[in-house]
């Protein structure tokens, strides 16, 4: 099933004067459970790209379907909603809540949840998830206590709290040395494989793009190699149970 | 869904709480305009309450329900002769007044004096020698007495030489001996002292209330002053002069041998020859309570209308007589106090806005600040409105937490003065009130713009700013 599908997506800024295009015509198609590297130069348009598709930004033209839904001309409340419910963001700097402990800092994107969740459950549900990424005895941490792993693994948490569709992942590693980089990467492979949840991590590393199942060059605004569902089936590293329904039809 | 807005209430102030407990001393700092204000209001207040009800009461204990009522002005070829020298009250008057006007509450008859108190070896000359009627104690609420008892209609009615005197005459004469008993003289005329008066201090105009001789008033008039129709006005007594005068007085009871009635009558002749009714006994004013001391307006028209009557003045002609009231004094006196409580108040909410736009500026600070923590808000699905109802609470929670601080600041400091300086201070309830509204609004006024400067932040921008 189609998660993400883009099509010929537009975004054009305007400074001043002049009209600085930078997606020209964007197609892509990310299916459920993937877990996909999008990469590129600085400059070709990769962090626009993300911010279309994470629902930060809207395009200036082309159309967006997110589980089957259009969504290109949501208003800014609607995309806020939709952050909220579909999509999980992981920074490159982590971006945790200063002096704030672990445990408030993954429990605060449920304050925006539309339905409620009662304090009891949100703490229960928080405690699990900082169990799941094995910081069950950090929960009163604060974030200038915990080493950078250990943040992003907190930031990871946060990401899951609302149970998202979709995981983005900012270069995640650009700021962790290189074995908490591989720690951080096997717990997004960890929770593709055994969750199926839909990871795409953005990143100009080739060594961190290689750990997902189907990288995207973006150059000058436009995908060298999008289109492929076909392409993710060239890499069967990982055969999981997502994949295989999706294979059969 | 209300379970669930109480729910996000009780988030979005944990949320503020937290926010402003990172940064404690920055949150003190901030709201220290609001303490001080909202403190200094609450004190001013209660200071200011305090100072006007303790004039207030102390004008009620000098006679705030009291009119008095003074003759009018007696003239002669052109002349007049000021305030009281005409001699157009009379004690019949006084009846009226205290049957007619319901509005009044106890009317006593004054005949005032200034004569030399002699007791063995010593002397004095009061401020005060008032022939009065009983009723005097209960218009000027003086009724406790520190000894003995006040003189009755029935000693007024004899002109019986009986005496109540005041604090500072017993001192002055007596010197610590009890005075109840003994006789003092005025005039040549014994008077027994049966009662002394309680203290009472001085009044507003600082003359001393306790420097006083009461007597009834037949007494006074009869027995001392010795004033009869033909030596009351001024031009007459002066052609009297002084000896004469004396001689008069105490031979005053022989002038009307075996008369039984409180008053002389007019005979026919007098009748005839004037057209209005000639008043034998005058007096020199009536005081008069009201039965409330709100009501003096009342009984002033009352006591007009029934003084109207009595003197047969048409509408147009002048007054005979003229009514002073107290309430003109208690007004003028609140009024000082109110102006400068208003005053006091102007100033403290200036320094409030000062505190509000502390607020401001520091809350516009903490935007900056915390504009990556906005970014991610809103990346992980916090709304504008949101964001905007978080920053507004914060301010607001500042404010209220400085208001309450500033509310025991200004209570604690009031009752200091109380305690220290014997201020007489008093709890303001409105105050209070108003306190806790002025800092909620200010709270509501100058976060507003910082919180939605706020949510108004790109979330991209936000993310990657520095």
């Amino acid at each position: 099933m189609e998660l993400i599908k883009l099509q010929d997506i537009y975004k054009t800024y305007h400074l001043g004067q002049v009209d600085v295009p930078v997606l020209k015509g964007v197609s892509l198609v990310v299916e459920q459970g993937e877990m996909v590297a999008l990469m590129g130069a600085s400059g070709s348009g990769k962090t626009t790209l993300m911010n279309i598709l994470g629902c930060l930004d809207r395009p200036s033209a082309g159309h967006y379907w997110l589980e089957g839904r259009e969504i290109s001309g949501l208003s800014t409340d609607e995309r806020a909603r939709l952050r909220n419910q579909k999509i999980g963001f992981v920074f490159q700097n982590f971006n945790l809540l200063a002096r704030t402990s672990a445990l408030d800092n993954v429990m605060m994107p449920l304050s925006y949840a539309p339905a409620g969740v009662p304090d009891r459950e949100a703490r229960d549900r928080c405690v699990a998830l900082l169990e799941r990424v094995g910081l069950g005895d950090r929960l009163e941490h604060e974030s200038s206590q915990l080493s950078g792993g250990e943040q992003q693994r907190v930031a990871i948490a946060r990401a899951l709290v609302n149970q998202p569709a979709l995981l983005f992942a900012d270069e995640p590693t650009g700021n962790l040395d290189s074995r908490t980089s591989v720690e951080i990467l096997r717990m997004f492979q960890q929770l593709n494989g055994e969750e199926g949840l839909t990871i795409i991590l953005v990143t100009h590393d080739a060594g961190v793009a290689h750990h997902a199942q189907r990288i995207i060059h973006i150059r000058d605004g436009v995908i060298e190699n999008g289109f492929s569902a076909g392409a993710a089936q060239t890499k069967p590293e990982v055969g999981h149970k997502v994949r295989a329904t999706e294979v059969a039809p | 869904m209300s379970w669930w807005h109480t729910q996000f209430h009780s988030r979005t102030l944990r949320t503020a709480f937290h926010a402003l407990g990172r940064n404690k001393m920055r949150s003190g700092l901030t709201t220290l305009g609001i303490i001080i204000g909202v403190g200094a209001v609450i004190a001013m207040m209660e200071i200011g309450n305090g100072s006007s009800n303790a004039i207030q009461k102390s004008i009620a204990s000098m006679g705030a329900d009291n009119l008095i009522v003074f003759p009018g002005t007696a003239a002669s070829g052109g002349v007049t002769f000021g305030a009281g020298t005409a001699t157009t009250l009379t004690p019949e008057d006084a009846e009226a007044i205290g049957q007619e006007c319901p509005a009044a509450r106890a009317v006593a008859t004054i005949v005032r004096a200034r004569a030399q108190v002699v007791y063995g070896n010593r002397n004095w000359v009061p401020l005060f020698i008032y022939g009065a009627s009983p009723s005097f104690l209960d218009v000027r609420n003086w009724n406790d007495l520190a000894e003995g008892g006040m003189f009755t209609e029935q000693d007024v009615r004899n002109a019986a030489k009986v005496c109540v005197l005041g604090q500072t005459l017993v001192r002055e004469l007596f010197q610590g001996t009890s005075p109840l008993g003994q006789e003092v003289r005025v005039r040549n005329v014994a008077f027994k002292v049966i009662g002394v008066l309680s203290a009472k201090g001085a009044n507003m105009m600082g003359m001393d209330q306790d420097d006083i001789l009461l007597a009834p008033w037949t007494t006074i008039k009869r027995r001392v002053s010795g004033s009869t129709l033909g030596n009351e006005n001024q031009s007459a007594q002066n052609a009297a002069s002084a000896s004469g005068t004396q001689a008069t007085v105490n031979t005053l009871s022989d002038i009307y041998p075996g008369q039984s009635a409180l008053y002389p009558v007019p005979s026919a002749v007098q009748a005839a020859d004037t057209p209005l009714p000639v008043r034998f006994e005058n007096i020199d004013q009536l005081l008069v309570a009201a039965q409330d001391p709100r009501e003096t307006q009342l009984a002033l028209r009352q006591i007009t209308q029934v003084l109207h009557e009595r003197h047969r003045i048409r509408p147009g002609e002048s007054d005979d007589f003229n009514i002073r009231d107290m309430t003109e004094m208690t007004r003028a006196l609140a009024a000082t106090t109110g102006l400068m409580t208003n005053l006091l108040l102007c100033v403290a909410l200036i320094s409030l806005v000062v505190g509000g736009v502390g607020i401001m500026n520091i809350m516009l600070v903490s935007v900056t600040e915390r504009t990556r923590e906005i970014g991610l808000r809103m990346a992980v699905g916090a709304r504008a409105r949101d964001i905007l109802r978080q920053f507004l609470v914060e301010a607001v929670v500042l404010c209220l937490l400085g208001g309450a601080l500033g509310i025991a600041i200004g209570r604690g400091s009031s009752l200091l003065l109380r305690a220290t300086l014997h201020w007489p201070t008093e709890l303001s309830v409105g105050a209070i009130l108003a306190a806790v509204i002025v800092s909620l609004s200010v709270g509501m006024i100058f976060g507003y713009y910082p919180a939605w400067k706020a949510s108004r932040l790109d979330p991209i921008e936000a993310l990657r700013y520095e």
